[in-house]
């Protein structure tokens, strides 16, 4: 049987504001325990939330960005349940009337463009934590995470493989980075990626019973979990049984989704509107401040970089896939604007290589953008060949010093100097006579035997053109 | 004359006593009284809030309230006091911050003597529904308070305090200042931040004051009223001083008695006594028309469902996680809830409470919460076209005055008696009990409603009655 996987993510991203979503407390990952959770984070009886502007403004940011319509009067409810982390007993959220609805986003996946829907995105707030390691018989709960806003952004069932799911994911992930309202940190938890997964028989328009995937904390694992599941999903149905709507965990260990609670189990939520929270309407002065906000989107950064800087497609793809890329890129290029194409190759052949390599991001390079530029001024003024370059990269991500340091100590200045290298290809033509007799003879390719020699006696240091010149000159006086 | 605020302060300006000395007669009044009109008895604190205020007067540095003796409804956060909203649950329940009621009340310089009973989290008519006992009538202690604001009342009509703070959900100001004869305001929905108090109907609840007289209310709202940047559902809106226009004349105002306040279920004697103050302010120049608020009838039933699904949502937090009643030796999370819950509220509490989680359940939502939303709009339409021709509202509060102790057992009836009262509530109005009477030795009270933002009129209505009038000066014998 031919089958056919239907998914749909839920994104949890953290907004970054400096204060919780509904109290002033501050927002920051880390710190002592309960330190951050103020009255109103705790639930004490009595307290009430406010609403904070810069939320509602950074989820306008994110309805802007993906086209989609801002609801300019939307509503938070309760989601009322027990559970020790979710202090007031509910959490506050949109269910009717999110802030955003109706987006989209742009994917590609092998060579081939496919647009995601996205329903709807609404701000809410998170829970708390438990912490069960810490007392022996004990459970303890830090509130320090309770009221940290979240923007949950919920795909359409778009997406039809584990590929594309990764994409789309990425691309949020991107997005929300791009545009500054989470610092995308999922280590720390900052964005959360839910898989709803069903599959059906190519052709047929009916949805498959589905299953909903948590706890995923990378694209890796989000990939492998919903791989497993579809795996698990066409057993299920090829031996005739039938796919039980759930919620699994996903164990990355033993790469599996493990059955949580059934949808019987699942809570009646009862939600209703916030009595304590008046309607928010979103006003024309307050969407113009959200706009005035954005910075320039990735797709738009992608044509400039091909329109006005040159850029290949591909190149631009690739540099304008992480913000912090195309920043980098964008530093690196102030001081280089006539030599964009090897400011690019810098990026993508060198710098790209060693951080995929170590595992780590753009951010903690240890080579800045100003530490490149140097190095590639010294490729630009002849003082070191790109050969020459790729060793000082090398000594520099080791921390070793900048590029002028580098080659400095290691005397790797390149040797430009005509009488040194004319003194040197002399000595190297009367040191091998049989072989400039060929080359006069017309055996042109052993003038790389020659510029090969000249650049071993120098370390590799004289100046490849030159030497080329020296020797050319040299072949044409011998025959006159 | 009684004791109010304007004539005490009188007093402790012309240093005719002190605060300590004012504040130590009411600190004995409590000890002696037999009302169990307080939960807590902060005497400390309202001493060394006494020696404070003073040292201010002395100084000459300080207002109206300054050295003032108050009774604080316990449903308000106290930092550092025990904070019970007349629960079991929250017995054990310190609170480590202030309500804004509390810190405007503190910053006054106005001395706290305790914080007074009620029923539990403001649930109930008769303040029979407090885990800390009933509290009595101080006209006759054989008869309910009211509630829940009972504990409030009595201290108020009981001389135990020059004045207390309320809250009123459905009538918890009104119903027990009619019911002992004294002045309560409850204000339009968002004029007093709601911060710190703690939560029955977050859609209804509201703060205000219970009184000797119209001006002392006044003076109290004058402090108490104001947007808060901590309650969103305060308003942002220019503040008023209710002093300034409570001499003005009420003239030529238009009263609209509705024919739905005057249904089969009142009290003949009650009828007559609010009739009888009708005529008063005929005499003094108002106009009365009958008026109909058609929609009065779905008042209790919505009322109810609203309430007590806005209820069952915000006491959720009463988990015995964080603090309050923690049930002994939970055996799992499941069992330290159920038990927390069980052991810790109260049976009308728990009524209430599955009642709006009944009504809020997958299935039901439309058929009652949206439905009862619905009525609250017509409830609140009702109103608005009033009072396009009259300026007040006049009837009754209570149906009845002040019922004996223990005496209804059903819940549906007791539901009975905020019948006047609920509708305010519904429409978010500002309404006032005025005592307007005696009936069998038994306070009658009268019930002015308001459109929005009115409380500067109701004040000087009442004030203007007042002038012609002595029900409010009446004090119960001390027993």
């Amino acid at each position: 049987m031919k089958w056919e996987t239907i998914i749909g993510l839920e994104i949890h991203a953290q907004l970054n504001t400096k204060a919780k979503i509904f109290s002033s407390a501050a927002t920051k990952f880390g710190e002592k325990p309960n330190s951050q959770a103020c009255e109103v984070d705790i639930g004490f009886p009595g307290v009430l939330p406010v609403l904070n502007k810069q939320a509602v403004i950074k989820a306008l940011k994110f309805g802007l960005a993906i086209e989609a319509k801002i609801n300019k009067f939307n509503i938070f409810d309760r989601k009322n349940y027990f559970y020790p982390d979710l202090p007031k007993g509910y959490q506050i959220s949109q269910l009717n009337f999110p802030i955003v609805s109706a987006g989209k986003i742009k994917i590609k996946v092998d060579d081939t463009t496919k647009i995601i829907g996205i329903t709807r995105a609404h701000l809410e707030e998170d829970a708390g934590k438990l912490v069960h390691d810490m007392f022996n018989d004990y459970t303890a709960v830090d509130l320090n995470r309770a009221g940290t806003p979240l923007l949950e952004i919920v795909s359409e069932p778009d997406i039809r493989n584990a590929k594309e799911a990764v994409e789309y994911a990425k691309k949020i992930h991107s997005l929300v980075q791009y545009i500054n309202i989470c610092d995308g940190n999922m280590a720390e938890g900052s964005f959360r990626c839910d898989a709803n997964v069903s599959i059906r028989i190519k052709g047929t328009n009916k949805f498959g019973t589905r299953t909903e995937i948590k706890n995923i904390n990378s694209f890796k694992f989000l990939e492998k979990a919903i791989d497993f599941e579809v795996e698990r999903q066409k057993c299920i149905l090829e031996d005739g049984k039938k796919v039980v709507q759930e919620t699994r965990l996903y164990d990355q260990v033993k790469n599996q989704t493990n059955s949580m609670r059934l949808k019987e189990e699942a809570n009646d939520y009862r939600y209703f509107p916030d009595p304590d929270l008046l309607p928010v309407e979103i006003s024309d002065s307050l969407l113009e401040q959200a706009k005035a906000d954005l910075p320039e989107l990735p797709e738009q950064k992608k044509i400039r970089f091909i329109k006005e800087i040159g850029l290949s497609e591909y190149d631009a793809e690739i540099l304008t896939s992480q913000k912090s890329l195309a920043d980098y890129f964008e530093a690196l290029i102030t001081n280089h604007k006539e030599n964009p194409k090897l400011c690019v190759n810098w990026i993508i052949g060198e710098l790209l290589y060693y951080l995929n390599k170590e595992q780590i991001e753009i951010n903690q390079s240890p080579i800045s953008a100003q530490d490149l530029s140097i190095l590639i001024a010294r490729i630009v003024d002849q003082t070191i060949s790109g050969k020459i370059a790729k060793d000082v990269f090398k000594e520099m991500w080791l921390n070793k010093g900048s590029a002028d340091e580098i080659i400095a100590i290691k005397g790797l200045k390149q040797i430009t100097n005509e009488n040194e290298i004319n003194n040197i290809v002399d000595e190297i033509i009367a040191n091998n006579p049989s072989q400039f007799d060929q080359l006069k003879s017309g055996n042109e390719k052993i003038i790389g035997f020659f510029v090969g020699q000249v650049m071993k006696a120098t370390k590799g240091k004289a100046n490849p053109k030159k030497v080329n010149q020296i020797l050319r000159e040299k072949l044409d006086l011998s025959k006159q | 004359m009684q004791n109010t605020i304007k004539s005490l302060a009188n007093g402790l300006k012309n240093k005719e006593f002190s605060s300590v000395e004012l504040t130590t007669d009411y600190l004995n009044f409590i000890n002696k009284s037999d009302l169990n009109a307080f939960i807590t008895i902060t005497d400390e604190l309202a001493i060394s809030q006494a020696k404070a205020a003073d040292q201010n007067i002395a100084n000459n540095s300080f207002n109206i309230l300054t050295g003032m003796p108050y009774a604080h409804k316990d449903i308000f956060c106290t930092k550092g006091v025990k904070t019970s909203a007349g629960s079991k649950m929250l017995d054990n329940f310190i609170s480590p911050y202030n309500a804004t009621v509390s810190d405007k009340l503190d910053n006054s310089g106005a001395v706290m003597l305790g914080k007074t009973n009620l029923d539990e989290f403001a649930m109930g008519s008769s303040n029979e529904n407090s885990y800390y006992g009933a509290v009595k009538n101080p006209w006759n202690l054989n008869k309910t308070p009211g509630g829940s604001s009972g504990g409030s009342a009595a201290a108020v009509a009981g001389e135990l305090s020059v004045f207390a703070t309320g809250t009123d959900t459905g009538g918890s100001i009104r119903q027990p200042s009619s019911l002992c004869g004294i002045t309560g305001i409850k204000p339009t929905y968002g004029l007093v931040s709601r911060y710190g108090m703690i939560a029955y109907a977050s859609s209804f609840d509201q703060a205000g004051v219970m009184t000797k007289t119209a001006e002392d209310s006044a003076i109290l709202l004058n402090l108490i009223a104001g947007f808060d940047e901590k309650d969103s559902t305060s308003v942002n809106r220019n503040n008023e001083d209710y002093l300034k226009t409570i001499n003005d004349s009420i003239q030529g105002l238009t009263i609209g008695l509705p024919k739905e306040f005057f249904s089969d279920g009142l009290d003949d004697k009650v009828a007559n006594k609010i009739m009888l103050a009708v005529k008063e302010f005929e005499s003094m120049g108002l106009k009365v028309k009958d008026i109909s608020l058609p929609h009065s009838n779905y008042a209790i039933p919505s009322y109810y469902i609203i309430a007590s699904c806005e209820c069952s949502s915000n006491l959720l937090r009463l988990d015995g996680v964080r603090y309050g009643h923690r049930c002994q030796d939970p055996k799992d999370l499941q069992d330290l809830y159920l038990r927390s819950r069980s052991e810790g509220f109260g049976d009308e509490v728990k009524r209430r409470i599955m009642v709006g989680t009944y009504a809020l359940s997958a299935g039901y939502y439309d058929a009652y919460y949206l439905k009862a939303q619905k009525a609250r709009r017509l409830i609140s339409d009702d109103f608005q076209k009033a009072f396009q021709s009259v300026d007040v509202i006049m009837g009754p509060v209570s149906p009845t005055t002040a019922f004996d102790l223990a005496s209804i057992h059903d819940s549906a009836s007791m539901y009975l008696s905020d019948i006047y009262t609920l509708s305010v509530n519904l429409a978010g109005l500002p309404a006032m009990s005025v005592p307007a009477g005696f009936s069998q030795n038994l306070p009658v009270g009268l019930q002015l409603i308001g459109n929005h933002w009115s409380e500067a009129k109701l004040l000087n209505i009442a004030h203007k009655f007042q002038e012609q009038t002595n029900f409010h000066n009446q004090t119960p014998a001390k027993i």
